[in-house]
């Protein structure tokens, strides 16, 4: 990044901390995204041990049946429905859904596209996250 | 370069005191930019930019800044302020709550010195959407009358006229903090403020000048642009409801 652009680069792309709750979720929903792209790679490569017959496939299993394996599980599955239930709420963003209605602006100027709407969603996607990761800790670790 | 100045003179029993952080870059001889700091007095009323003036008139005159109308209404003083692009005439040094205030050039704009910064980029996109009513007939004419609206109809898009082109939207942008070809979220609303207004027939043209690998859809609705934007243009809205025309969901 040079000077003469003066970009802020990833850094200020990843920074979470200026712009509220919305800029949390972008963040969040690139970095799940990414960790989804990731497992789904290591998903293909975890099922193609398969080709190893019993034994290969066993000793897989293995690995990823303990306490670090559940943690890595765990977090994919708060990853997953995080993507899914923000990226519902994005999607309708994107196509005009609630993201309120153009008027003539009053001061102090909040912004109507950033309404107790979306942000429900994405306070929605964050707890449901939580529970499913909860959920799946609790299952895996067993009783 | 640091350097610590103060200026007690004339203090009034309300006056308080800031350190000013100003960032000073010279492209023709600096690597990198380096932060002057200045005592500055202040009272409630008084904003960024006076803080600034003072400074240029009681420090060192050689502060670059770009300033005009200092009323929020001419979009010259971008810049960022304690993290956050705002307008320097529009933001009063007692909102900060901050003993220390930063001034640093707006981000994704090519600094020219310390707080200037190059429009051209944003002037060039905000130009390739088409900044201007298209259709064949004129209401210049003798025998035309002018294109009525009705009031409903001047709702639709008055808000997103209300651009000042400060070009905080783009400074917030996180996009545009990595991808410099971005058509940026001004530009955006822009585009979606002639769409939306009935007397312009050129949609289809605008919409095809957006629809680009990093137009419209490098848009991933963070919002931030709708935050700092100091005339409440909210451009994410309109972005999103232009992207409800690509998308087939308005006519």
């Amino acid at each position: 990044m040079t000077q003469d652009e003066h970009k802020e680069g990833v850094k200020g792309m990843v920074n979470p901390r200026r712009y509220g709750i919305e800029r949390v979720a972008y963040l969040m929903m690139r970095l799940s995204g990414l960790g989804l792209l990731a497992y789904f790679i290591g998903h293909i490569y975890e099922t193609s041990n398969i080709l190893r017959g019993q034994v290969g496939w066993d000793e897989f299993m293995d690995l990823i049946s303990g306490t670090e394996g559940h943690i890595v599980m765990s977090i994919v599955i708060a990853m997953c429905v995080f993507h899914t239930v923000n990226g519902v709420r994005v999607m309708l963003g994107h196509g005009g859904v609630g993201v309120g209605t153009p008027a003539r602006p009053d001061y102090p100027y909040d912004p109507a596209s950033q309404n107790y709407r979306h942000k429900i969603g994405i306070y929605s996607a964050i707890v449901l996250a939580a529970f499913a990761m909860m959920y799946g800790l609790a299952v895996m670790f067993g009783e | 370069m640091a350097q610590v100045s103060s200026m007690s003179d004339g203090q009034s029993s309300t006056m308080k005191s800031i350190t000013l952080k100003i960032s000073r870059f010279n492209p023709e001889h600096d690597e990198s930019s380096q932060f002057m700091e200045f005592n500055v007095n202040y009272e409630k009323w008084t904003t960024v930019l006076e803080a600034i003036l003072d400074v240029k008139k009681h420090f060192d005159h050689s502060v670059a800044v770009r300033y005009s109308c200092r009323q929020a209404t001419c979009g010259s003083c971008g810049m960022i302020i304690n993290g956050k692009p705002r307008l320097a005439c529009f933001t009063k040094i007692s909102e900060l709550d901050s003993n220390v205030v930063t001034v640093e050039p707006m981000n994704n704009f090519p600094v020219i010195r310390d707080l200037a910064v190059k429009f051209e980029r944003l002037f060039d996109t905000h130009q390739k959407i088409k900044p201007y009513l298209i259709r064949d007939d004129t209401e210049l004419e003798s025998d035309q009358k002018e294109f009525l609206q009705t009031p409903e109809e001047v709702e639709q898009y008055i808000q997103f006229a209300n651009c000042i082109k400060c070009g905080l939207c783009n400074s917030a942008c996180p996009t545009m903090a990595t991808d410099s070809s971005f058509v940026g979220p001004q530009a955006l609303a822009q585009a979606y403020r002639y769409v939306a207004d009935s007397r312009d027939k050129g949609k289809d043209s605008r919409l095809k000048v957006i629809d680009d690998s990093h137009g419209i859809w490098r848009c991933h609705f963070a919002g931030s642009c709708s935050q700092v934007c100091p005339k409440g243009v909210d451009p994410a809205m309109g972005i999103q409801l232009l992207r409800g025309y690509m998308l087939g969901f308005r006519d």
